[in-house]
Parts: C-alpha cells; sequence; structure tokens
C-alpha cells in the first residue's frame, strides 16, 4: 500500500493522511492508491501539512508499516528514548520499529 | 569572555524581528515553503525526522552560565527536557516548534547568543581549543582570533552565498584538540625566531564523502593580516569552485585538484591585490577584542586535592588536565555516561554545570568537539566538592579519550539523512567495555550514521560508518584515523557488519591490540607500527 506523510506547519509533528485529514498516529494512515501526491499538493496548499510525501508500507494487523525504518522511525520516536516516542509505554514497540 | 557592544547586539536583534516576520508570513501562507526554507536555514531550523531542530552556534565554544542556563531554560520551555552538544561545539534542539521559533531566538538574544550562519553556504561557527586561556602548552589565547574572524564573517556578504559551507578552526599550541587539520582553513598561532606571533595556515580540510587533511599553504602569516589572507583564500574559491556539483564544491576539493603549492600560488597573489585595500581588522580592534580575554585574577597557593577517595582518584587521573596557573585544573565533564547518550544533557544537568562555574569555574563553560563540557579554571582545592556535584548528576564518568568517550553523531534516530543508527552502537560499545576501559588506553571512537561524517568517523582511531544495505542497517569500521596534530584519516576495514556484528568486531579489534601492543602504546601507535595486516585477520579470520 501507499500512504502519505509529512509534518504539521507550525508543529513540526510527524502526520499521517487519513483519508479525511491527519493523525499523529501511522495506525490511521490510509492507503491512498496514486492519488497521493495530488492530495498532498492540495492540503500543503491549504497548510494543512508541509513537506508532503508518499511512503509505501505493508497492511498488517496493527495498521500500515512503513517499508524503510526511516519511516518506522519517523512513526514512532527515536529508538533510544522511548520514554519520548508514541508509545512510550508499550516495551515491544521499539523492537517493531527494527 | 566577548561581550556584545550596542553594534553586534543591534544587529543580532535585528535578525530576530526579521525571522519573526518571515515565520509568520509563512504561516499565515504569504510565503511557500520553497521560499521559507532557505530563510529558516539562515537561522539555523532546519526541518529533521521528528520536527524541526535548531542549532544554536556557541562561538568557539565558549560560553558563560548565563548563557548555559538559557539553554537549560529553552531545552525545558520549548524542547523535551534536553539538548545536544555537538562536533562543531554548538547545542542542537530536537524537537523545536515553528510558531515558537521566534521566542526562542529572542531569548538567546537576550544572552548575545543565535543561530546565524549555523547552516548553509556560510562561515559557519569557529571552532577553537577548548582549554583556550587554561592550557599550559599554549602560545597565547586563540580565542581573540577566533572572535575576529567571527565578527569580520558575520553578515559579510561577499561570503554570504559561498559555493559551500566553511569551516574556521584556531589554535594556538602544538597539540591539537579541535582537528583542526580537518576544517576548511585551520589556523594555529606560533612564533618566529624573532618571537612574533604568526599563524601557519591550513587549507582545504574536511570530512563528509571525500575526505582529506589540509595541506600547509602557509608557514607564518603574521596575526595582523589574519583577515586579509583568509579574504584571499575565500576569494580564490568562490571564484574558481566548480557549483554544478553539490559534492565537489567545498575548498577541499579545488586544493586537492589544483595542488596545494598552485592553490597557495594563487592565493598570494589574490592577497597582494587584496593588501592595499586595507581589509584587514586595525590592532586597535584586536586590542579591543583581545581585553575581553582577559586571564581571570586567580588566586596564589597550591593544594593537591586529597585523593583518598579512589572513585575520585581515577576521576582525577582521567578527566582533570594541567592549567596553565598553580593551584588550578580544567575539569572535564563527562557527556558520556555508560550506555547513555553521546553529547545529551537534561535541561537540569546543564543548569548543575552552570551553577558550578559560576561558583568554582570564573563563570566559564567550553563545549568540546568531542561533545563534552570544560571547567576551564578550577581550583585544585574545589575539586573533591566537583566531583560530588557531578556524581550526584550522573556527569562524573570518567572515561575522557577512552574507548567509551565516544562522538557520535545523532543518527537515524533523528537525522533525516541517516543511513542507520549511531547511537544505539555508541551504547552498546560503552557497555561492552565499560570495565576494561582503562586498560585500553587513549582509544577514540567516532560513529557517523551517514557518509556526511558529522561523527568524524575518518578521524578516529576506530571509525564506524552507517550505510543501508537493501533497508537494513550496516556498519562499516574503519581503522587508524587521527584528528589531533598527527592527523590521518582511516581505512575501511572491508565488509561491513550488523550492529551486534560490528561490538564484536570492535572486540576482535581490541583484543588483537592487547596481544600485539608494545608497551607503551596506544592502540593509534600499534595500528600505525603493524597496519592494516596485522589486523584483518583477527577481524574477518
Ligand atoms: C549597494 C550596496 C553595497 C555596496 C556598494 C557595498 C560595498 C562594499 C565594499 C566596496 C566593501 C569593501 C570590500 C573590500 O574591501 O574588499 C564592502 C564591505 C562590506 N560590506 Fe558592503 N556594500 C553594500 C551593502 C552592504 C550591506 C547591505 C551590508 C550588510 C548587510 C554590507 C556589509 C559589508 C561588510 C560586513 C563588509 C566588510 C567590512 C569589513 O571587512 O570591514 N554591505 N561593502
Ligand atoms: S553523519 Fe549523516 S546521519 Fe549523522 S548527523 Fe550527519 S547527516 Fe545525519
Amino acid at each position: 500500500m501507499n500512504i502519505l506523510t509529512g509534518n504539521d506547519l507550525p508543529t513540526g509533528d510527524v502526520i499521517w493522511w487519513t483519508g479525511a485529514g491527519w493523525s499523529r498516529h501511522v495506525a490511521d494512515a490510509v492507503d491512498v492508491g496514486t492519488t497521493g501526491e495530488t492530495t498532498g499538493a492540495a492540503e500543503e496548499a491549504l497548510r494543512r501539512v508541509n513537506n508532503p510525501y508518499v511512503i509505501e508500507a505493508t497492511d498488517t494487523a496493527d495498521g500500515p508499516r512503513p517499508a524503510h525504518i526511516k519511516d518506522r522511525v519517523r512513526a514512532l520516536g527515536p529508538t533510544v528514548r522511548p520514554d519520548l516516542t508514541l508509545k512510550p509505554d508499550d516495551a515491544a514497540a521499539i523492537a517493531q520499529v527494527i | 569572555m566577548y561581550k556584545y557592544d550596542q553594534y553586534d547586539q543591534s544587529i543580532v536583534d535585528a535578525r530576530v524581528d526579521e525571522f519573526r516576520d518571515q515565520a509568520r508570513r509563512r504561516l499565515a501562507g504569504e510565503i511557500t515553503e520553497d521560499q521559507f526554507k532557505p530563510l529558516r536555514l539562515k537561522n539555523g531550523l532546519y526541518l529533521q525526522l521528528h520536527a524541526y531542530m535548531l542549532r544554536v552556534a556557541i562561538p568557539y565554544g565558549t560560553l558563560d552560565s548565563r548563557q548555559m542556563r538559557k539553554l537549560a531554560y529553552i531545552a525545558r520551555t520549548y524542547d523535551r527536557g534536553y539538548g545536544h552538544f555537538t562536533t562543531r561545539q554548538n547545542i542542537q534542539y530536537n524537537w523545536i516548534k515553528l510558531e515558537e521559533a521566534p521566542d526562542i531566538l529572542a531569548d538567546l538574544a537576550t544572552v548575545e547568543m543565535h543561530a546565524i550562519q549555523t547552516s548553509g553556504e556560510s562561515i559557519r561557527n569557529v571552532s577553537s581549543d577548548q582549554y583556550a586561556g587554561a592550557s599550559a602548552d599554549e602560545i597565547a589565547d586563540p580565542r581573540p582570533w577566533a572572535e575576529l574572524i567571527r565578527q569580520a564573517t558575520t553578515f559579510h556578504p561577499e561570503f554570504s552565498y559561498l559555493p559551500r559551507k566553511f569551516k574556521i578552526a584556531v589554535i594556538a599550541s602544538a597539540e591539537d584538540r579541535a582537528a583542526m587539520r580537518l576544517h576548511d582553513i585551520g589556523l594555529r598561532l606560533v612564533a618566529n625566531d624573532a618571537g612574533d606571533l604568526g599563524f601557519e595556515v591550513y587549507v582545504g580540510g574536511g570530512m563528509g564523502r571525500t575526505p582529506f587533511i589540509a595541506p600547509l599553504i602557509r608557514a607564518f602569516l603574521p596575526v595582523d593580516h589574519l583577515f586579509s589572507y583568509c579574504e584571499a583564500v575565500l576569494r580564490v574559491w568562490n571564484r574558481t569552485a566548480r557549483r554544478d556539483n553539490i559534492h565537489k564544491q567545498r575548498v577541499k576539493i579545488l586544493v586537492h585538484q589544483m595542488g596545494a603549492e598552485a592553490f597557495a600560488a594563487a592565493v598570494e597573489a589574490e592577497w597582494q591585490e587584496i593588501l592595499p585595500n586595507k581589509s584587514d581588522v586595525p590592532r586597535a580592534e584586536f586590542d579591543r577584542i583581545a581585553a575581553y580575554f582577559t586571564p581571570p585574577a586567580f588566586e596564589a597557593g597550591d593544594r593537591e586535592p586529597d585523593r583518598a577517595d579512589p572513585d575520585f582518584a581515577v576521576w582525577l587521573d582521567q578527566n582533570v588536565k594541567p592549567h596553565k596557573h598553580p593551584g588550578y585544573a580544567i575539569v572535564n565533564i563527562s557527556l558520556k555516561p555508560i550506555g547513555g547518550i553521546p553529547g545529551d544533557a537534561s535541561a537540569d544537568q546543564i543548569d548543575l554545570m552552570a551553577d558550578l562555574a559560576e561558583r568554582h569555574s570564573f563563570d566559564e563553560l567550553r563545549v568540546t568537539h568531542a561533545q563534552n563540557i570544560v571547567l576551564p579554571h578550577v581550583r585544585k582545592a574545589d575539586l573533591y566538592t566537583i566531583w560530588q556535584a557531578l556524581v550526584d548528576a550522573g556527569l562524573a564518568e570518567s572515561n575522557l579519550d577512552l574507548i567509551s568517550d565516544i562522538i557520535a553523531c545523532p543518527g537515524l534516530d533523528y537525522c533525516s539523512l541517516a543511513n542507520a543508527r549511531s547511537i544505539p552502537v555508541a551504547q552498546k560499545i560503552a557497555t561492552r567495555f565499560a570495565g576494561r576501559q582503562r586498560d585500553l588506553g587513549e582509544l577514540k571512537l567516532k560513529i557517523s550514521g551517514c557518509i556526511n561524517a558529522c561523527g568524524h568517523h575518518h578521524a578516529g582511531h576506530i571509525g564506524i560508518l552507517g550505510v543501508d544495505k537493501k533497508g537494513t542497517e550496516n556498519y562499516q569500521l574503519l581503522l587508524g584515523g587521527s584528528g589531533a596534530e598527527d592527523a590521518s584519516l582511516g581505512k575501511i576495514t572491508g565488509p561491513g557488519f550488523s550492529e551486534d556484528g560490528i561490538v564484536d568486531a570492535i572486540e576482535r579489534v581490541t583484543d588483537q591490540y592487547i596481544a600485539v601492543r608494545q608497551d607503551g602504546e596506544r592502540f593509534l601507535d600499534t595500528y600505525r607500527r603493524v597496519g592494516m595486516d596485522g589486523f584483518k585477520e583477527a577481524i574477518y579470520g
């Protein structure tokens, strides 16, 4: 599947396209098929995202898993600071990134 | 320490106002990201893996307790409670919001700090020796010269759109603690036979994908001509450099292609053209700057600290260095706790270091290119008190220049250019060797998460480079580099390793070193004696 990501303009937070808006959680991302770039450009023009781009992901039971480790680190947070990730209480989260 | 005059303050304040308006226009949609990006980069604001990242300049790594406390305040107020001290003696914050960035710059300006020229194709923060003004082996304090270069190049329009970034280092001792020859211009203050001061000028060093050690292009440049000569170097480069290939635009490529001799001749000719313009900073202006670096009022008396506490004695031997004034010492505060993140410090730790500097080091701190902090002027009588405070704060690791004193770039945990993570590798190595690191002696290990080499891997006695091997992290091993006065570039051992594999490979390297070392040899000395062949079989079997 293809998913659309970028950063929130005022905060810089990593965000994912949900089909209707943007979420901080990659689990909310939807398959954008071939429309990702068009959606990204339209959303960027409305300043609802900064620097949008489409990545490949696999569909898993826990939601989309980005194909590249860089996007998996982006999706969770720094692997060396579990306390600062989106899942500070999930001990297995970091192993899933790597 | 240098204090801003009204002019310095006004240009920094004006820059804050300008950036506030630029950020406002970006948030309001009056300008696009393509238009805004070069403007934010001129103020050290990058978009990184998790958020915006702000790089704050710490000129030649020197700061006072008021500035250090402001760095803690920013970490606490605008970031997530910590900062990362970098190999360029600066600090980076990883979780910055664009909407708050103008306020941060305004806060910095209240303590004479900024993020100007910390990015882009400009003359970057000038680096220097972290022991400047304190070390017994220096000819003079190099920082007034660094400050002169800072002033003469800040906002200089001719040097605002250079072919690439440009980094200058100034040192004043035979021992090189600033990786001087890995800069675009490296300057070493020396005295000639007549006792006059001048600079050895090295041009064309650098790391990145094409590392070079800067060759000497002038053996003695009278100090009064420092600026005009640097100007000549910059002009020859600015005029001649390629601008069609970002990887070939640094001055090191030009020097390499022309040859050091031809490059030196071109600079000499340009310099003769420039000299009649009298662009050098007048001696009176230098004297005004130098007055800010007058040594503090050291007290008389010399009392050696009591070594009864064995842990304290280990710290004294490893992290405390001789001072030029009897009765004083230089304290290195390690930001490399075993298993910790190299160069990171929490807001509370930053505040504590500021307190210690205010009470015990004439209000001065330094950031080192090895990502540690220095208290430059400490009374020996105060060392035990300081050590106890550092122990309580988790800052008393006795590992300066040992294998766990690792330089590591942020890598894939924070950096959008990375191929692999650096920090976890550093943590595993430090943990693996913690109990026996003193037996291994001086061993500088440096890790970069990609070929850009922010972690100085080319200059590590042992270097590690993260690469992307079909989507998984892989690590190349290098041996034999040095960023010190015996500068050399490391060589790749052979095929790379997995994350755990690289830690095992390093253990095979250190085991081999222990097996073949001769009396008094550091790892680097042994490597230079036996060569790569002396290690290759141990590594790959
Ligand atoms: C049309 C406008 C300008 C002209 C014609 C001009 C011209 C010059 C000239 C001829 C020099 C001497 C260069 C040399 O000696 O090699 C110079 C130096 C300099 N200019 Fe400008 N300039 C202009 C605008 C600016 C602006 C807008 C700034 C700053 C924002 C600026 C900052 C400087 C600085 C920092 C130097 C170096 C001074 C020094 O080395 O002491 N100039 N300019
Ligand atoms: S070396 Fe590469 S990964 Fe490390 S900080 Fe520099 S650009 Fe990022």
